[in-house]
Parts: C-alpha cells; structure tokens; sequence
C-alpha cells in the first residue's frame, strides 16, 4: 500500500509513532504530483522545496516532543489559491494576479503552519472562485481523474481532483455558493463548509464576503474533522469571524434519535435520474442506520439561486474593484491615462466570466436598480435563513443532492452559463443562510463518475453533521473508490 | 430683488484616535509617505477591516454633546468609485443606518441666538493623498492617512450668512476640541468643511439650485468664499441665467472659485451594506456612561462664567471656546478669587503672548499658580502694576521662580520709610516752587511730586507708601510756617 492511501489520521499517528518520516510523506505526495498532474493540472504552483525544508523542521519539532496535539503534524496540506500563502505565490486563478506573492498567511494558513502541517502548494480552480467546473483557471482547465474529459466541478476542482489522485492528502478549498461541496460530490470526495464565520476570512481572498467560507476537502468526514479542529475559532482579524465555540455532538455507533429532513422540491425534475436513484439509496442506508426520515416541503428554495447570484455579484463588483493596476495585480503596459489603466488592465486581467458577474453586480447595485434587486434579494436572503429555521425546528439536518448531475464534460458549461448557474440550487441555500453543510459520496453513474450528497444542519452544528458524515462512511465505501479500484 | 442665501455645511473631522479605524497603524500627521500603511489600509487581497472601538466612541461623544439621537443598531456601507488615492475602490462609510441624527447646535451672531439643526452624523474613513509632480508628469501616492478615521457632520441648511458659519464652526470646534472627538486643526486638514450654497429670492421657500465648495482651509476663506459664491449666483441669475449643481473648488490665492465637476458627470456610488462588519448595537448603559464622562461643554462653562464669576459674554466666550483656555482660568480662580483679574490678564497680555509665541497654553511655561502670584502680589502691592505685567508676559517663552527672579531683579516695591522719606525730602528740594504752590493751597500740585518722587525710586515704590511720607513732610512744612 502506497503513502498517500492512508488517511490523515492514521498518517498522523504513524508519524508520532515514527514508522513514517514526515520528509517521506511529503515525498510520496510530491512523487505523485511529479507523475500525474500533468494529465489533471490539479496545481497552479508546487512549493516542493520550501515543503521539504519545512518537513525537516518540523520532524524535529515532534522529534523534541513538540506538536504532540496536533492532528496535522507532518499532514502535507494543499490550498485553493485563493488562501493567501506568506511567500508563495496565490493566483486566485487570475492573470490579474499572476506573481503575486502575499507578504501574509491566510489566518487559516496560519494556524495550519502553527499545527506542523506542510503545505505542499497551491490547487487550481476557476478564476476568483467564480464558476462550477474549473474551467476559468487564467492557468488551464483542471481535469476530473475519473475520466479526463469531464470537468471536476468548481471552484474548488483543484482540491477534489488533488484529493482523488492522490496529489493531495487534505486540501483547503473555498466555498461561496457549492464551491467545496459541488466540486467533492464530483470528484467522489468529502466536502465540508462550515457555519459562516467559524473560519476565518482573514486571507481568503474575497469573492461574496457574507457568504465567503474556508472548509476542508478531503477523503473522508474523519480527516474533515482533523483539518476543522486546526482551523476553526475566533480570530479579531475577522470582524465577522464567531467568537462561541460550536456545538458539540456524539459520535454515536448509529443514527438513532437522529430526525432527517427530505424537501419534496429538491427531487423534482430537474434532478437526473441516476442522482435520484444513488441518493435515495443513501437516504435507505441513513434509515437502516437508525435515522428518521421525514419528506417536507421546501418552497423558497426555488428563489435562492437569483438571491444568490444578485447578492454574489454586487458584493463581487465591490470586493474586485480593488485590482485596478495601480499598487499591484496587471497592468496594462500601454495605458496613457488614469481611466485608460483603469479599464486596459482590468480588460486584460480578468477572464470573461468575472467580467459578467462583474458587470451583473454593478447593474444590480446602480442607482434604480438597487431596490429593484439587490433590496429583494436581501429580502429573500431574510426568507430563505427563516424557511431553514424553521425546518430545523423540525429536522436535525436536511438531506439533499449536491447538484441535478455528475461533473459536466469539458466545455458543456461555459457555452450554458444559465444551465452552470441553475446547477448551484441545491448549494447556495446553505451559504445564504450562513449554515454548515457537508458532501458525501453515495454513488456513481453509468459512466463511472461520482455522485455525492449533501447533508444541511443547523447553525454551529457543525460537530452534528461530521459525525453523522463518519458514520455513514463507517457503513460505505463510496470515499475509499478511487479511480482504477478500490483502496484501503 | 432682494436675495438670501441659504447653506448648509458637510464637515468632516478627523476622529483624535493613536490608530486607524480599521488596523493598528498610526494616525500621526507628517510621516515619510507610506510609511504608516499595512495589508489592510492597502487593500491587499484577502486583507479585512476590523473595527477600532474607539471611532464609535468618539462618534457617539461629539454627537451626544450635539443632542443627537443615537442610531441603536448602526451599520456601515460601502461607497464604490474608482480613484487611485483610495486602494479598495470603495470607502467604508455609513449611507443607511448612521450612528446619529437630528442634533442642533446654538450660535451666537450680534447679540442674537439662532439653533442650527444636525441632519446626521455618521463615521467613515479618509482616503489617501495623491502628490502630482508637474515637472516630471508623475504622480505619487502616500497612504499613510488612508483608514484615518472621520466623523462627517451634516447640517440642514439653516445658514443665511458668513457670520452664521464661522460662529456654526467656532461653537463646533470647541465642543469637538472639549471632548477630545478632534483637535479641528484646519490647515492640517483635520478639520474640513464644504460649503453647500444656493440663493433664492428672500420670502421664497423653494430652494434654489445649489453649489458645493469645497478646499477651505481657513475660517476666513470659508467665509470669503461663501460671499464669492452668494454674488457668483446672484449675478448670474439677475442675468435670467441658470445655476449649475457642480462641485467647485476655492482657491484662496486668487480669491475665486472653479468648477470641479458637474452633476452630470458625478458618480454612481452602489452603497450597499458593508458585509466585512457586523452591525453594531449600540447598549443603554453604555451610552449612559459614556454621556456621564462628558465634561461640562463650552455653552454651559460660559453661562456659568456669566453668572457666576460677572465676565461679559465676550470674555466668557473668549475664555470657555478654548478649553486650554478654560482649564488655565478655572484652576488659576482656584488659587486666587478674583475673576474679572484673571480674565483680562488671560485675554489681554496672555492671547497677545500665546499669538506671538505661537504656543498653546498648555505648552507654555506659564501655570495658573504663578499668574494666581502674580495677582496676588499686585493686589498686595507688592508689586506694581507694569511689573507683574513683565513679568507675566516673560513666563510664557521662559520658566522662572518669580519669588527668586524679584529677588534677583531687585523688584521688591521699596516699602522701606526711611528710602522713601529721602526720595520724598530730595523730591521736595528739587522743587521749591512746586512745593510753594501747594503751601499756598494750590493741592492739585501733589500728583506731581507723587509722580517725581515715584520716578526717582524707578517705579519700584509702594505708591500708597509714597503718598503718606508726602503728605506727612508737606504737612510739617505747613505747620513750620
């Protein structure tokens, strides 16, 4: 058995324990980097020597009996490139910012850095975390391993597709509208955004601020739960960052006493057939494993996607207003005047899809349209974090797909964006409602790609949904597939 | 036609706090460029703003000493518009929920009261400076004063004269110097005002197109330029023409003002709320504890000065519009009881002293226990008049013992008789015929040999002394005959 088929956990115990140097796990995921990244272009950069130097320290570290509670001493971690990175370049995907290179650690790369864990390099994704498929990277499409011809979802499809391959033993993606959970339901891996402002912001670069969340991507729930314990709490960085621990919850043997929630709306026609049928299967398991099943009716869902593309894009149109050329980022080489840098290296250095939502958050934020807009959709916002309240008076966690279908091939998307849109439905609810949910895999489909589900749990709740994660994946094997067989 | 003019002022003012509203860097004026800057008021990517508790506080204390109504759940925006000074490309500030409202400030032109009404005041931060080089065609940009924090006070347009507006700012300055809110130092641009204007035919209510003014760094450039402004549109309207709404900048230099930009080429701003920080509420007791630390304001020390201590309104307003000022009085009266003294020593030789100097008072050498002496020993006699006033105006620029400096001088009023009896006898010797006329009845004489006698002991006598050892010697002369 190879190096990168263990889990964290047991990584992590077998480094304490010295049956492995952290120097050889580094090594076997940089081997595995070096041999197939070629065919996925899961990585926009490779930090393979500060990796290794950063490996011998802390090595020594453990060696001096440091880090002993770390769950990620030794953990090689890999992070979307919208995840500042002190010293290592972060992209955010864009040619916009290229060579930028952060004099600053995320607070999230931060406290990874403190825990011992060495970050590997940074995973592709689409340009500002704005896309469903991976496919706007300034730095190439990233590849599903599945079968290279499909995408791997997105944003974060440099994090599932990394995970899946073997390229990365736990990733941080990002998750604004699906982008953890969508792109780990695709790549069959396990996705976990938590409560808004249980990780903070500080360091992420932001796409839609009140809906921005870091969260793991990883193998499994288990290894979600290491990288959480890292990650999470309060930092005055961030004004908006939960200064109140989460809830805590038992990891039972069962799902006894546990009340699931299933909204009629998120079955209807537009979910594919073969979604349906693999999560219906999920949601047998969840009853055999004692949960309580109850079907619901959901209707304002049906307006979370145009909240969130309004709320999204305005907050986009202000957070990216800042890349103008003037201190860093592109700029255009034959500007004459201030408005001509203004519009040239913007021109220039965004891709056309941050050029839409750009160009949509601005319209809905105009004089006349503000109400018209952007006003309703915080009205619906309001509605929508109500309807969940109150399912939640009801449910312990709301069941649901991740998206209407398995990773769309190549190209399929961009020329639809209205389709790649609507595909968010299932996701973007959570982020509206600032709401921790999870992705699991439950399945494939009749061309061998993954297919995922999505739990949903209340505010702070996040200890509930992981474990009910882990249980589930005591009971499967769906996280353990990976393409050509089974491991583990 | 008889015209009035209506304006309204936006001011800002940059909030007395050691740090930035949104990081930890210094505020301190007149640092190398960018040299006070972080990831945040840079606006590097992923950077967040976080809130300095301080800024609301401040906010809060200027508007509770304007009467304002506390907004309890107040929120910040965010203003959009592109320009190289500001490196977000949108300035945090408050359009929807701001922190207060609908306060008024009382001023006082000839004689007569007049309440102006505050629409808003609300908090934001400052934008960086630019620095264009013509020569080289470059242009720089200095951030060190992007993310200082402001409070823009709004008012509704109840001004009708310059005199209103400069009072308006004076009474302003004062409150917001009292309560340590800002040190409204306009040349160093702490303290801004803009000046919105329009004119309309007097007995009119419809307002007419109005105006802003804005670069006025000076009471009396706000005030030349509001005067400017009024005949600027006058002119133009008896002409049958029509008012522009523009923003147009003042320049002192050559006394007149120019279009900026006009109403139509204005920006679209896109206030939205600031999702990188939470609203914030506002809590009962803490607002009642923080309107408990505010100190006795300048309005209310002045009518206490008025009624209490019998200085006119002009003295008292002198004296409590400066709190330096009004420290330095009440704790001199502390020390010795005599008011009216104490005033117009301070508004008398101490303005002209601090004017000259350039000091503040609180940065001179004078104390209130030294000018408390001072009075003291002129009150005793001990010494005169002018020589209390020199010594006063030397305290200012140099520190000194007064006990020691009279000593070293030699200014101790001669009160020995026995000096003072020679001065008077040499006094009368050197004039025969004076003393003669006296004799003779004519007694008017007497200041005259008082004055004599005084000068030959250089001013340094007790003139009440020298009085009695006249008349005594002139007496005995009467008798002798």
């Amino acid at each position: 058995m190879n190096i990168t088929d263990f889990s964290v956990t047991q990584l992590s115990s077998m480094i304490k324990k010295k049956e492995l140097s952290v120097s050889e796990v580094t090594n076997a995921v940089l081997d595995n980097i070096t041999a197939r990244d070629k065919n996925i272009n899961a990585y926009i950069t490779v930090a393979a020597e500060k990796a290794l130097q950063r490996s011998k320290e802390v090595q020594k570290l453990l060696d001096n009996g440091e880090l002993c509670d770390s769950p990620l001493a030794g953990i090689p971690v890999s992070i979307k490139d919208n995840i500042c990175t002190k010293g290592i370049r972060t992209t955010c995907a864009s040619r916009m910012l290229e060579n930028f290179i952060p004099p600053y650690n995320a607070h999230a790369t931060e406290l990874l850095e403190n825990a011992g864990a060495i970050i590997i390099g940074k995973l592709n994704m689409d340009e500002f975390a704005m896309g469903s498929t991976s496919e706007t990277s300034f730095f190439g499409a990233v590849s599903n391993p599945w079968n290279t011809d499909y995408t791997p979802g997105g944003s974060s499809g440099g994090c599932a597709a990394a995970i899946i391959s073997g390229q990365a033993l736990l990733t941080l993606g990002s998750d604004t509208g699906g982008s953890i959970r969508q792109p780990a339901s695709m790549c069959g891996v396990t996705g976990f955004k938590p409560t808004y402002g249980t990780v903070s912001r500080y360091g992420l670069i932001a796409y839609a601020s009140s809906m921005d969340q870091i969260g793991p991507i990883a193998r499994s729930a288990e290894d979600c739960v290491a990288c959480m314990k890292v990650i999470s709490g309060y930092d005055p960085k961030d004004n908006t960052s939960i200064n109140s621990t989460l809830s805590s919850f038992p990891l039972n043997k069962d799902l006894s006493g546990i009340k699931i929630g299933v909204p009629y709306e998120y079955f209807g026609n537009n979910l594919s057939g073969e979604v349906k049928k693999e999560i219906y299967t999920a949601i047998e398991t969840l009853k055999t494993l004692g949960a309580d099943i109850c079907e619901f009716s959901f209707p304002i869902s049906e307006y979370a996607i145009a909240a969130y593309y309004v709320i999204a894009s305005a907050e986009a149109s202000s957070n990216l207003a800042r890349y103008d050329g003037i201190r860093y980022g592109h700029r255009s080489s034959d500007s004459v005047s201030l408005e001509d840098i203004y519009i040239k290296s913007r021109s220039e250095g965004f891709g056309s899809e941050v050029k839409n939502r750009i160009m949509l958050g601005t319209f809905a934020l105009s004089a006349g349209y503000y109400d018209e807009y952007y006003r309703k959709a915080l009205v619906a916002r309001d509605l929508i974090k109500k309807s969940f309240d109150e399912a939640f008076s009801k449910y312990d966690v709301i069941i649901s797909p991740v998206s209407p279908c398995t990773a769309p091939q190549k190209g399929q998307s961009l020329s639809d964006p209205m389709k790649m849109y609507l595909s968010d439905a299932y996701t973007v609810g959570a982020n509206l409602a600032g709401l921790p949910a999870i992705s699991l895999p439950c399945g494939f489909d009749g061309n061998g790609l993954p297919i995922g589900f999505q739990l949903i749990g209340p505010k702070l709740q996040d200890q509930k949904l992981l474990n009910i994660g882990q249980i589930f994946q005591k009971h499967t094997n769906f996280h353990k597939q990976v393409p050509g067989g089974e491991k583990l | 036609m008889i015209w009035e003019t209506v304006i309204g002022l936006e001011i800002h003012a940059e909030l007395y706090t050691k740090t930035k509203i949104f990081c930890s860097c210094s505020t301190s004026f007149g640092n190398a460029p960018n040299t006070q800057c972080c990831p945040v008021c840079t606006a590097m990517p992923g950077a967040l703003p976080t809130l300095n508790k301080q800024v609301p506080e401040l906010a809060l204390k200027a508007g509770l000493a304007l009467g304002c109504t506390v907004t309890k759940h107040t929120k910040f925006d965010r203003k959009n518009y592109f320009y190289p000074d500001l490196p977000k490309a949108y300035q945090i500030s408050q359009l929807y929920a701001p922190i207060l409202r609908n306060g008024h400030l009382t001023i006082f032109t000839d004689n007569s009261e007049k309440d102006i009404r505050i629409s808003e005041i609300h908090m934001e931060e400052d934008a960086g400076k630019l620095i264009h080089d013509n020569e080289s065609g470059i242009s720089k940009i200095d951030y060190n004063r992007c993310g200082v924090p402001l409070i823009e006070i709004v008012t509704a347009p109840d001004f009708r004269t310059a005199a209103e507006v400069t009072s308006f700012i004076e009474e302003l300055s004062a409150i917001l110097r009292y309560t340590n809110v800002c040190d409204c130092k306009m040349q160093e641009g702490s303290l801004r005002v803009d000046v919105n204007l329009s004119v309309r035919p007097e007995g009119t209510e419809l307002l007419g197109t109005r105006t802003e003014m804005k670069n006025l760094n000076s009471i009396k450039a706000i005030s030349r330029a509001i005067n400017f402004e009024a005949e600027r549109q006058i002119a133009i309207l008896r002409q049958g023409g029509k008012i522009s709404q523009e923003t147009r900048r003042w320049d002192d230099d050559k006394g007149i003002s120019t279009s900026m930009r006009t109403k139509e080429n204005a920006n679209d701003y896109r206030y939205f709320p600031e999702p990188d920080l939470p609203p914030i509420v506002i809590e009962e007791a803490y607002l009642s504890a923080l309107k408990d630390s505010l100190p006795e304001l300048p309005q209310a020390k002045r009518q206490r000065y008025i009624a209490k201590f019998g200085l006119t309104p002009y003295e008292a307003t002198m004296i409590s519009n400066r709190k330096s000022l009004a420290e330095f009085f009440e704790k001199t009266l502390a020390l010795c009881n005599d008011p009216k003294e104490v005033s117009n020593r301070l508004l008398g030789d101490g303005l002209k002293m601090l004017n000259e100097t350039g000091l503040n008072i609180e940065d001179s050498f004078i104390t209130p226990d030294k000018l408390a002496l001072l009075i003291d020993k002129t009150n005793k006699k001990t010494l005169t008049r002018q020589q209390s006033k020199e010594i006063f105006e030397l305290c200012f620029t140099k520190s000194i013992d007064i006990e020691q400096y009279i000593l070293e001088k030699g200014l101790c009023p001669i009160t020995n008789t026995d000096t003072i009896s020679e001065a008077v006898k040499n006094t009368l010797l050197k004039h025969p015929d004076t003393v003669k006329e006296y004799l003779s009845g004519k007694t008017k004489v007497f200041g005259f040999l008082v004055g004599q006698t005084m000068r030959s002991l250089k001013g340094s006598a007790d003139p009440a002394l020298v009085n009695n050892i006249l008349k005594e010697q002139l007496n005995l002369l009467q008798n002798n005959e």
